[in-house]
């Protein structure tokens, strides 16, 4: 068969390319990839530059914008050339299975005791946690505040346009929480066909009035250039926006959804050992506690949350104030899910 | 030239010379297969190749062979009517906690998700749970941990996953599917999109195709007739966007279109409008930046042929009688047509593969097949969705070229 003979060259083409990028990749220096930007910034003041200092261990930097594709391409194609990850919880479960990280040596890193509930994964080890929350600009709304996603479906009382994220992922919890789901009850009717007919529903009811967003600088922009009055955006975005351009967006932590980033180790590192111990290192409470003053992300072991000082700690997802009225985004569900609900989604604005 | 001489003078030693130009020639013809050999192993390695792997993924059906091998030789070899017999149900159970075990379930689970969402869980939690040995057979093991596995409708989606091949995700692709009695069907309105997303990705081609020629005509027209030097300086100013990054473009119109930008505030002071206009997050915004975007590839071919075009033929036209506007019709645009044929080819084709530009500006209902194939590579890994939604791009638009090849000729295009 042409077809099988094709792709037989397709591979031996890869494997060779593989080889040579292998042997090139063999005695090279323990790699951390992370998101990039501000974010990144303040992880090489808290973590990558004191554990270089530290241990003696030279660490390279790189910078990826997600998606498992990415790293399934990376392990399968014999070129990792990639270390530590963070990923998102998604990716994490959806490569676990695949089985493109090791499994995480949790005695290594302090025992899974030592971190909050969420961060504790076979295949990783959370480092933060971010929110997707309403977020408003006070100096516009701010006689009237909304409080609630029930507010945010109010166009009578707040007119406008309003945006969250393109795709039904967060937009269907939101939809549902508006119309008077209990947060620990979103994902049991969501997985009913009747839940998310009531969640479009719901959506139809402000559908002329939407703006959807892709990317996550983008909320913080519509708002800052009305184009909105309301919209969904992550937690960090909102505060490096208040802090860096001056403004006064605030986020209703009520309803809000929370997820974990978590560090993985990429299948077959030839630096495990060296990732492991960065992982440990940046998992004590002395070393994450200096994170959250610089972007206001909340941090998974146990004991920092008391090291760090409340002003900063009231904007950050894991404040108990703010953890209580928020709930989790569920990765399994989505996992499962991700892709019926997006066809259906993309028939809903369509229509 | 001594091709010529020894074909004209029959000389004695004539087959000797005619062997050693034919050996001339060989060399010749090496030397020049040698210099484009590095270009044609560049276009096979990272063209033909990857594009051609891509395409074999939209029928490729190996999940179940490569995770669970012996049960997905069961299955085959099952008929494939109602609940199949103790032995393949115990090769389909005992593969499944073995792959389980060594973290190969992962894919048969996913590749049956496809089918149905809810599959993943259910493969996950029954393998989760299956003992060593079985109590009784294996089936009643099996629905002791969930009653679907007498449903003979999970059997079926399961002898689906085992066989050679697969057309779940090219009939996907254009909004089919197979029901349990294995015919083709259309799928539930809620859940076809794809022929609609390929309809919208080609309009928004076709219109931003249409208004890229009306306005590069008349300005491709100005600069052919200028003279050299003031003409050269406003080209850069037609290539200047060209050396921009694409995103820097599609952002600042963000900036030029929001609600409170420069364009609504001006249409406000001039008293135009009342209320700031939706110019962007919706359909005309994707127009305004693709056509912007994508003139200058309409703009050049135009150009380069209306420049070739000698100013003496509309004046001959003018000569023999004819008004400008026949003189127009009847000499100028037959004459540019090969220049409008590759500009319009040229953009369309380029407009079909748009992704950020429509992810951007445009509305959650503006975006274009590309989007999919992006949502399908990147965020689900569902390559074989992926790979089906390009080859349906791909074979549409190679169709389409083809007509345009029947229809005008592909001779009668020229990009300079």
């Amino acid at each position: 068969m042409p077809m099988t003979r094709f792709s037989a060259l397709a591979v031996a083409g890869a494997t060779a390319l593989g080889l040579v990028f292998s042997a090139a990749a063999e005695a090279r220096d323990l790699t951390v990839v992370s998101w990039g930007g501000a974010y990144q910034d303040a992880q090489k003041k808290v973590y990558f530059q004191p554990f270089e200092k530290t241990t003696g261990i030279k660490l390279i930097e790189d910078s990826w914008n997600g998606g498992v594709g990415t790293l399934r391409a990376k392990v399968e194609g014999g070129a990792t050339d990639w270390d530590v990850v963070q990923v998102e919880a998604e990716e994490l479960v959806l490569g676990c299975e695949e089985g493109l990280f090791e499994p995480m040596e949790w005695e290594a890193i302090g025992g899974e005791d030592a971190f909050i509930k969420p961060a504790v994964h076979e295949c990783g080890v959370g480092t933060i946690v971010w929110t997707t929350g309403l977020s408003y600009d006070a100096d516009k709304l701010g006689d009237n505040p909304p409080k609630s996603w029930a507010d945010f479906f109010d166009t009578k009382t707040w007119p406008g346009k309003r945006s969250l994220r393109k795709g039904p992922k967060y937009a269907l919890e939101f939809a549902l929480l508006a119309d008077g789901v209990e947060p620990d009850k979103i994902y049991e009717v969501l997985a009913t066909e009747e839940g998310v007919d009531r969640a479009f529903k719901k959506l139809d009811t402000i559908k002329g009035d939407m703006v959807w967003w892709e990317a996550g600088a983008q909320p913080v922009q519509l708002l800052a250039a009305g184009d909105v009055v309301m919209t969904s955006a992550y937690n960090g975005r909102v505060s490096a926006a208040n802090v860096n351009e001056n403004r006064n967006f605030k986020i209703v932590w009520p309803g809000s959804i929370y997820s974990v980033d978590s560090w993985v180790i990429l299948r077959d590192s030839p630096n495990k050992e060296q990732a492991l111990k960065f992982i440990a290192f940046t998992s004590e409470p002395e070393h994450q506690k200096d994170l959250p003053p610089l972007v206001p992300y909340g941090v998974t072991n146990k004991g920092s949350s008391e090291l760090i000082d409340p002003t900063v700690l009231k904007d950050v997802p894991t404040a108990p104030e703010n953890l209580e009225v928020a709930f989790e985004l569920d990765t399994e569900f989505w996992v499962e899910n991700i892709e019926a609900l997006n066809t259906r989604f993309n028939a809903w604005v369509a229509q | 030239m001594t091709a010529s001489l020894a074909s004209a003078t029959p000389l004695p030693g004539g087959t000797v010379l005619r062997r050693q130009l034919k050996r001339a020639e060989r060399r010749r013809k090496l030397g020049a297969a040698m210099l484009v050999a590095p270009l044609f192993l560049f276009l096979l390695v990272f063209f033909v190749l990857p594009i051609g792997s891509m395409l074999i993924k939209s029928f490729d059906n190996s999940e179940m062979r490569q995770a669970m091998p012996q049960a997905a030789q069961a299955m085959r070899d099952w008929a494939g009517e109602g609940v199949p017999p103790e032995p393949v149900v115990a090769a389909v159970a005992q593969g499944m906690r073995a792959s389980f075990k060594d973290r190969s379930l992962a894919s048969f689970a996913k590749r049956l998700n496809y089918e149905d969402a809810g599959w993943r869980s259910f493969i996950f939690a029954t393998a989760r749970k299956l003992p060593e040995k079985p109590e009784g057979s294996w089936l009643a093991t099996l629905v002791e941990i969930d009653p679907r596995w007498e449903d003979p409708g999970t059997w079926a989606a399961i002898k689906r996953a085992s066989a050679e091949l697969t057309d779940y995700y090219l009939l996907t692709a254009v909004d089919l599917k197979r029901d349990a009695q294995n015919a083709i069907v259309g799928v539930q309105a809620d859940q076809a999109i794809y022929l609609d997303i390929l309809g919208r990705t080609f309009w928004i081609a076709g219109m931003v195709t249409l208004a890229c020629l009306l306005l590069a005509y008349p300005l491709a027209y100005k600069l052919a007739t200028l003279p050299p030097r003031t003409a050269n300086l406003l080209m850069i100013l037609v290539l200047l966007p060209f050396w921009t990054s694409l995103l820097v473009r599609t952002g600042a119109w963000v900036v030029l279109l929001q609600r409170e930008g420069l364009l609504n505030q001006a249409l406000q002071w001039l008293g135009l409008t009342s209320e700031p206009l939706q110019l962007v997050y919706n359909r005309f915004g994707v127009y305004v930046a693709m056509i912007h975007i994508l003139l200058p590839f309409m703009i050049l071919p135009l150009y380069s042929v209306m420049r070739g075009i000698p100013p003496v033929y509309m004046r001959a036209a003018a000569l023999l009688g004819a008004r400008p506007s026949l003189a127009f019709v009847r000499v100028y645009l037959p004459l540019t047509m090969p220049g409008v044929g590759a500009g319009c080819m040229l953009v369309f084709i380029m407009a079909l593969g748009y992704y950020i530009t429509p992810a951007l500006v445009g509305g959650a209902s503006d975006q274009m097949l590309s989007y999919f194939v992006a949502f399908f590579t990147i965020q689900t890994v569902n390559w074989g969705m992926a790979a089906s939604l390009g080859s349906l791009l791909l074979v549409s638009t190679l169709l389409l070229y083809w007509v345009y090849a029947r229809l005008v000729g592909i001779d009668r295009m020229r990009l300079g």
